[in-house]
């Protein structure tokens, strides 16, 4: 997979550039391209009852003017031009894939078969809690094992996303200050915070205040203090932060943000690094967000279905999204309910219950690993990003340096700027070289306060064997950059698609089909 | 620009910004150094003639294909024209960072304000 640097290579490059492989030179074709006028994949068997017309039972004013033009196509076109829209991604199914942040480990196939049992998959949303018992029961102990991670007891599963989860916490903490006749106008974010920070923080209404980052890539304590006021309702943090760097102040950062009345957040992005070794509740915060698709192996996809489960502190318990679960005793045994009389609540977030089938397999996994696997999980993250890290620095450790620190949490930052200075070749052509070798990128230009960053987060269900080959294929590109830069400049030649243009995507992208 | 440049008539922010003064007006941009760190700038925010702006604080936003940077002003005054041009071609801000690719003229309210600017070469040696 990983490629030797010679001017072989980029003489063979060079001619595969000329020619397209097969999948580039299959344009883009919808499906409704496809097929042809009539043209069936199923035939629906004669109906047992008289058969009405529909323009009967529809009035004029509903009814199309002429027929909708939906694809006329055969079963094997059918799964055809989907399995050939799958084979142009690339997934975590078909290799590595160190998204920084994203935390893109294995999804276990047996939550699928636990999340298709009819009595999870069928179940209606509507269904009267008493015929959902079981449901509950589930969400009820997902909450209660969410907590536990935490080490804030009061959980709700409702936010549909991460970023849903952060506002959540935000309203949350505007509900609070309200309840205490406190108005405030500021939170505070890090400079090398998730840009979703921010972005929550102007939706809630809030005014967002950078924190500046030390040399050791924690909060600046200096600054934190300047900028701590009684006008600020909240910190945003993240620890380990997205530099992979836990900071040993947390407990100052917290006693800090408690003197002025402020609630501290944690964005569990980087939970992963974590479980079962520290305790975001026992650091000090009062909020904390999950992303189940992050640590909790959630298939990422596509924009959703998510769920952002949110754990509090007693303080804002008051103000959770409704409705809440409750369990009490019977003498038939312990009852699950939903409790929607919470006259306090920031109210309803999302519809029914929030995402059920994520809950499921979230609540899998939790069960499968148990607290020691969970803690294990956390300490291979934490060993494979470590050895990554010590390969890259002795194979690439001057042209792609560490940005902070000497070792990393769950990921690392490198920054590119000295190959970039001396060839030319910079992130952007590293991470489209990668594709080549078989690999996804890893994230780029994030942290912004990086120059020339790649953040790397290898997850612990890599191989030593995958992160030795990720490790040498960097070391290839590297190698490459500084005898041919044109091969890195001008890459990927292998994928669906080549080079793409950016700016132009950005400033006129063609958003509608032409049918 | 493939080149870096960092003329000599103008006077640098560390910030990565550029001003050239000619009496009470400077007009000011990025440098080439912050345009090849934002990539392809893909939309400017022009900001409205009038505003006041201060040194130090930004005042107006560009969007490249990495992210979103706000641009910081190197000395304190009042907008008195904008680059209208950068709303439909913001590549001139990669393309000619010191010429069309210019963001606003402003009335400097503080002219002390020039002397904490440095000069090309001082900037280039805190960029190396």
């Amino acid at each position: 997979m990983s490629r030797e640097p010679s001017s072989e290579t980029s003489a063979a490059v060079v001619a595969s550039r000329e020619g397209a492989t097969p999948m580039q030179r299959d344009a883009a074709v919808t499906i409704f391209e496809k097929g042809a006028p009539g043209r069936r994949a199923f035939d629906c068997p004669a109906p047992g009852v008289p058969e009405r017309d529909p323009l009967e039972l529809l009035p004029a004013s509903l009814r199309r003017g002429e027929p909708a033009r939906l694809p006329e196509v055969s079963e094997p076109e059918l799964v055809r031009h989907y399995v050939r829209l799958s084979r142009r991604n690339f997934d975590l199914d078909s290799g590595f894939y160190p998204l920084g942040s994203c935390t893109m480990k294995h999804n276990p196939r047996l939550h699928e078969r636990v999340a298709a049992l009819p009595g999870h998959a069928r179940l209606h949303p509507l269904q009267d809690p008493g015929r959902a018992q079981g449901a509950l029961e589930l969400m009820w102990g997902l909450e209660r094992a969410l907590g536990e991670i935490a080490g804030l007891p009061y959980v709700s599963l409702q936010p549909a996303a991460g970023s849903q989860g952060e506002l959540a916490g935000v309203l949350l903490t505007r509900a609070y200050h309200e309840a205490q006749g406190s108005r405030r106008t500021k939170v505070l974010t890090p400079d090398s915070a998730h840009g979703t920070n921010p972005a929550t923080v102007t939706m809630a209404g809030y005014e967002v205040v950078k924190v500046a980052t030390n040399a050791d890539g924690g909060v600046d304590i200096d600054d934190l203090r300047a900028k701590v006021d009684e006008q600020v309702a909240c910190l945003m943090l993240t620890n380990p932060n997205t530099l992979g760097i836990f900071d040993p102040a947390i407990e100052q950062i917290a006693a800090l943000v408690h003197e002025v009345g402020a609630t501290l957040y944690y964005d569990g992005a980087n939970l992963n690094a974590i479980m079962g070794k520290t305790r975001p509740g026992d650091m000090g915060f009062d909020i904390v967000h999950f992303n189940l698709h992050k640590s909790f192996t959630q298939p990422h996809g596509g924009g959703g279905p998510g769920a952002g489960p949110i754990a509090v502190s007693e303080r804002i318990e008051p103000f959770l999204p409704a409705p809440v679960i409750t369990r009490s005793e019977t003498a038939d045994g312990p009852r699950f309910d939903l409790d929607h009389d919470r006259p306090r609540s920031i109210g309803r977030l999302r519809g029914f219950q929030g995402n059920y089938g994520v809950f499921v397999r979230s609540y899998a996994y939790i069960r499968s690993l148990g607290a020691e696997g969970l803690r294990e999980a956390s300490e291979i993250a934490v060993l494979n990003a470590n050895y990554l890290l010590a390969r890259l620095r002795e194979l690439c450790g001057d042209d792609l340096p560490l940005a902070f620190g000497e070792r990393c949490m769950h990921e690392f930052v490198l920054s590119a700027t000295p190959l970039k200075r001396e060839t030319g070749v910079r992130t952007l052509d590293i991470a489209k070289r990668l594709l080549d070798h078989g690999f996804h990128p890893p994230t780029v230009y994030f942290p912004l306060l990086v120059d020339e960053a790649l953040l790397i987060e290898p997850t612990e269900t890599e191989t030593r064997e995958t992160l030795d080959e990720f490790a040498q294929a960097l070391a290839a590109i590297v190698g490459e950059a500084r005898e041919d830069p044109q091969v890195a400049q001008s890459a990927p030649y292998t994928t669906p698609v080549r080079r793409l243009d950016e700016a132009a995507a950005a400033k006129r992208p063609v958003i509608r089909q032409a049918l | 620009m493939a080149d870096a440049s960092y003329p000599d008539n103008l006077k640098y922010h560390p910030e990565h910004d550029w001003a050239l003064i000619d009496g009470d007006v400077a007009t000011f941009g990025v440098t080439w150094y912050a345009q090849d760190a934002l990539g392809e700038v893909v939309f400017f925010d022009p900001p409205e003639v009038g505003t006041t702006v201060t040194a130090g604080e930004p005042y107006t936003e560009v969007e490249s294909v990495k992210a979103v940077s706000e641009v910081v002003a190197p000395l304190s005054g009042e907008i008195v024209e904008v680059n209208a041009a950068l709303g439909d071609a913001p590549e001139a801000i990669n393309d000619d960072p010191y010429g069309e690719g210019w963001m606003v003229k402003v009335r400097l309210s503080d002219s002390s304000e020039v002397g904490a600017l440095i000069d090309a070469a001082a900037y280039e040696a805190m960029l190396a």
